[in-house]
């Protein structure tokens, strides 16, 4: 679940709610599905707080290999 | 011979070799225009032609070298300038144009090349809604290909920050005008797809590129034109990575965008279509927290309604009802028991009562109410007349009272019948 990306995470989350609402499931299934739910909320919040940009150039090296680069160009004023 | 034997006779070559210089003096360089037909283009690549008006044909010739440079297909019909020289096909005495540019008039050449490759791959189903990919909301990895200095990037980066900073963004910097922009563009479209399958490939923990803006600020129609050209719209295609279609909004719309999986008419609003809104998200989450926790509780509700309304029901009620039942049927016993002692008492009482009360009628009391008398002599009941002599003093008792009387004459049995 921590590898989830924040779309799939929210996705999920989406789906649990809705199966929730529909309220046909068992009892304890709905009970493991609310802490499932409450869980990826919770990572996804966290995900939304974490700042960890990075920026990098991708382009191809003189051999065809792969070379990245941090990238330098953004010098924004803001 | 009539014009004098001074007179030099061509031979035809010589003739049209100097026709040939005086029109390649006279007719070097200039535009002639008119319209197309008769177009042949043979497989030598060469394009054969006749430029004509509504008095005059002028056969033309392009050779593949210059029409390789030719942003758009020759038709018939087409109203062209052509630019060029004047010159004589010798194998047929003919002379002709050779076109070196050829301009269309009117829409324009670009625009022609423009609608004629849109209507090319239009039929080759580049464009094909049902083969778009969607757009990945809030990827983890954005790809992005545009120069590396321009606005378009810094657009891009600017509204990540502001958005949602969580996201990596990996740019493949690219010439985005000029000749190699078509060239760069292409390759750094594959170079984002050849780097996620090595991802894929080397098991790497590092995120695949989710989604690729390709693009470039506004600019005229020819700054943007790489856009529009066929390998780059090919490039688009092949891409297993959605890519957006972010070209400056001056024109409507590019070959880019209608071959892409998403066209968004800026940078920044390409950006702001995959990175959205941070507090729109928590705004959202919170939202879902709350359906969740009001799911389970009006779950829980009406499960506690459900249980309440089982445990009022018969069947629940059941045992309970069993036993009330049980108790009903001892209290029944219970008074039919009481009812029946009470009545055994009472039968018994009136037993008594009624032995009593023949023991009463059997008393001598009785039997002297029913108007008997006892007769005592010396406290002695007299039950006959043996011992008894006149002038004897008796006492008899009734009912109520008593009476004390003499013996007159004692009689034998049977004068006491005469009494």
């Amino acid at each position: 679940m921590k590898d989830m990306s924040f779309e799939k995470a929210l996705e999920k989350l989406e789906n649990i709610v809705g199966e929730l609402e529909k309220g046909d499931i068992p009892l304890d299934a709905t009970l493991k599905k609310y802490e499932e739910g409450v869980a990826l909320a919770r990572m996804c919040q966290k995900k939304l707080d974490s700042a960890r940009q990075k920026i990098e150039l991708l382009v191809k090296g003189e051999d065809g290999e792969f070379v990245k680069k941090d990238f330098e160009g953004d010098h924004d004023e803001d | 011979m009539a014009g004098g034997s001074n007179a030099h006779i061509y031979t035809v070559t010589e003739l049209t070799r100097d026709v040939r210089l005086v029109l390649e003096d006279a007719f070097t360089g200039i535009w002639v225009e008119g319209e197309i037909s008769n177009l042949r283009l043979p497989v030598s690549g060469h394009a054969y032609f006749t430029l004509k008006d509504e008095n005059s044909m002028l056969k033309c010739v392009l050779f593949k070298s210059a029409g390789s440079r030719l942003k758009f297909a020759l038709e018939d019909g087409m109203r062209v300038s052509c630019f060029g020289r004047v010159s004589v096909y010798d194998k047929q005495g003919q002379y002709q144009l050779y076109a070196d540019i050829i301009e269309l008039q009117g829409k324009g050449a670009l625009y022609a090349a423009f609608e004629q490759l849109k209507e090319r791959l239009r039929k080759e189903g580049l464009f094909d809604e049902a083969r778009k990919k969607p757009v990945p909301f809030l990827p983890v990895r954005l790809g992005v290909i545009t120069s590396g200095t321009g606005a378009a990037v810094r657009d891009i980066l600017k509204v990540a920050r502001r958005r949602f900073t969580n996201i990596e963004i990996t740019i493949s910097p690219v010439k985005v005008q000029g000749d190699d922009a078509k060239h760069e563009i292409a390759q750094a479209i594959e170079l984002m797809n050849e780097y996620n399958r090595y991802l894929a490939n080397t098991g790497s923990k590092e995120h695949p590129i989710e989604v690729i803006i390709a693009g470039r600020g506004g600019g005229s129609m020819e700054d943007l034109w790489a856009f529009n050209e066929e390998i780059v719209a090919r490039a688009i295609f092949a891409s297993e990575i959605p890519v957006i279609s972010a070209v400056g909004h001056e024109i409507d719309y590019t070959i880019s965008d209608f071959t892409a999986d998403h066209r968004a008419a800026t940078p920044s609003a390409a950006a702001e279509l995959v990175i959205p809104e941070k507090d729109e998200l928590r705004g959202r989450i919170d939202g879902y927290t709350d359906r969740l926790g009001a799911a389970v509780s009006s779950r829980l509700d009406l499960l506690g309604t459900r249980l309440k309304n089982l445990s009022d029901s018969y069947v629940m009620r059941a045992p309970v009802n069993a036993v009330l039942q049980l108790e009903q049927q001892v209290d029944d016993l219970a008074r039919r028991a009481r009812v029946g002692i009470t009545h055994h008492v009472e039968l018994q009482k009136s037993g008594f009562a009624m032995l009593a009360g023949k023991l009463k009628a059997l008393g001598p009391l009785s039997v002297l109410n029913r108007g008997y008398s006892i007769t005592f002599q010396d406290g002695r009941v007299v039950r006959d007349t043996e011992g008894l002599r006149p002038g004897d003093r008796l006492l008899t008792r009734f009912a109520r009272d008593e009476v004390s009387s003499r013996v007159e004459e004692v009689r034998g049995k049977n004068e006491r019948h005469v009494i």
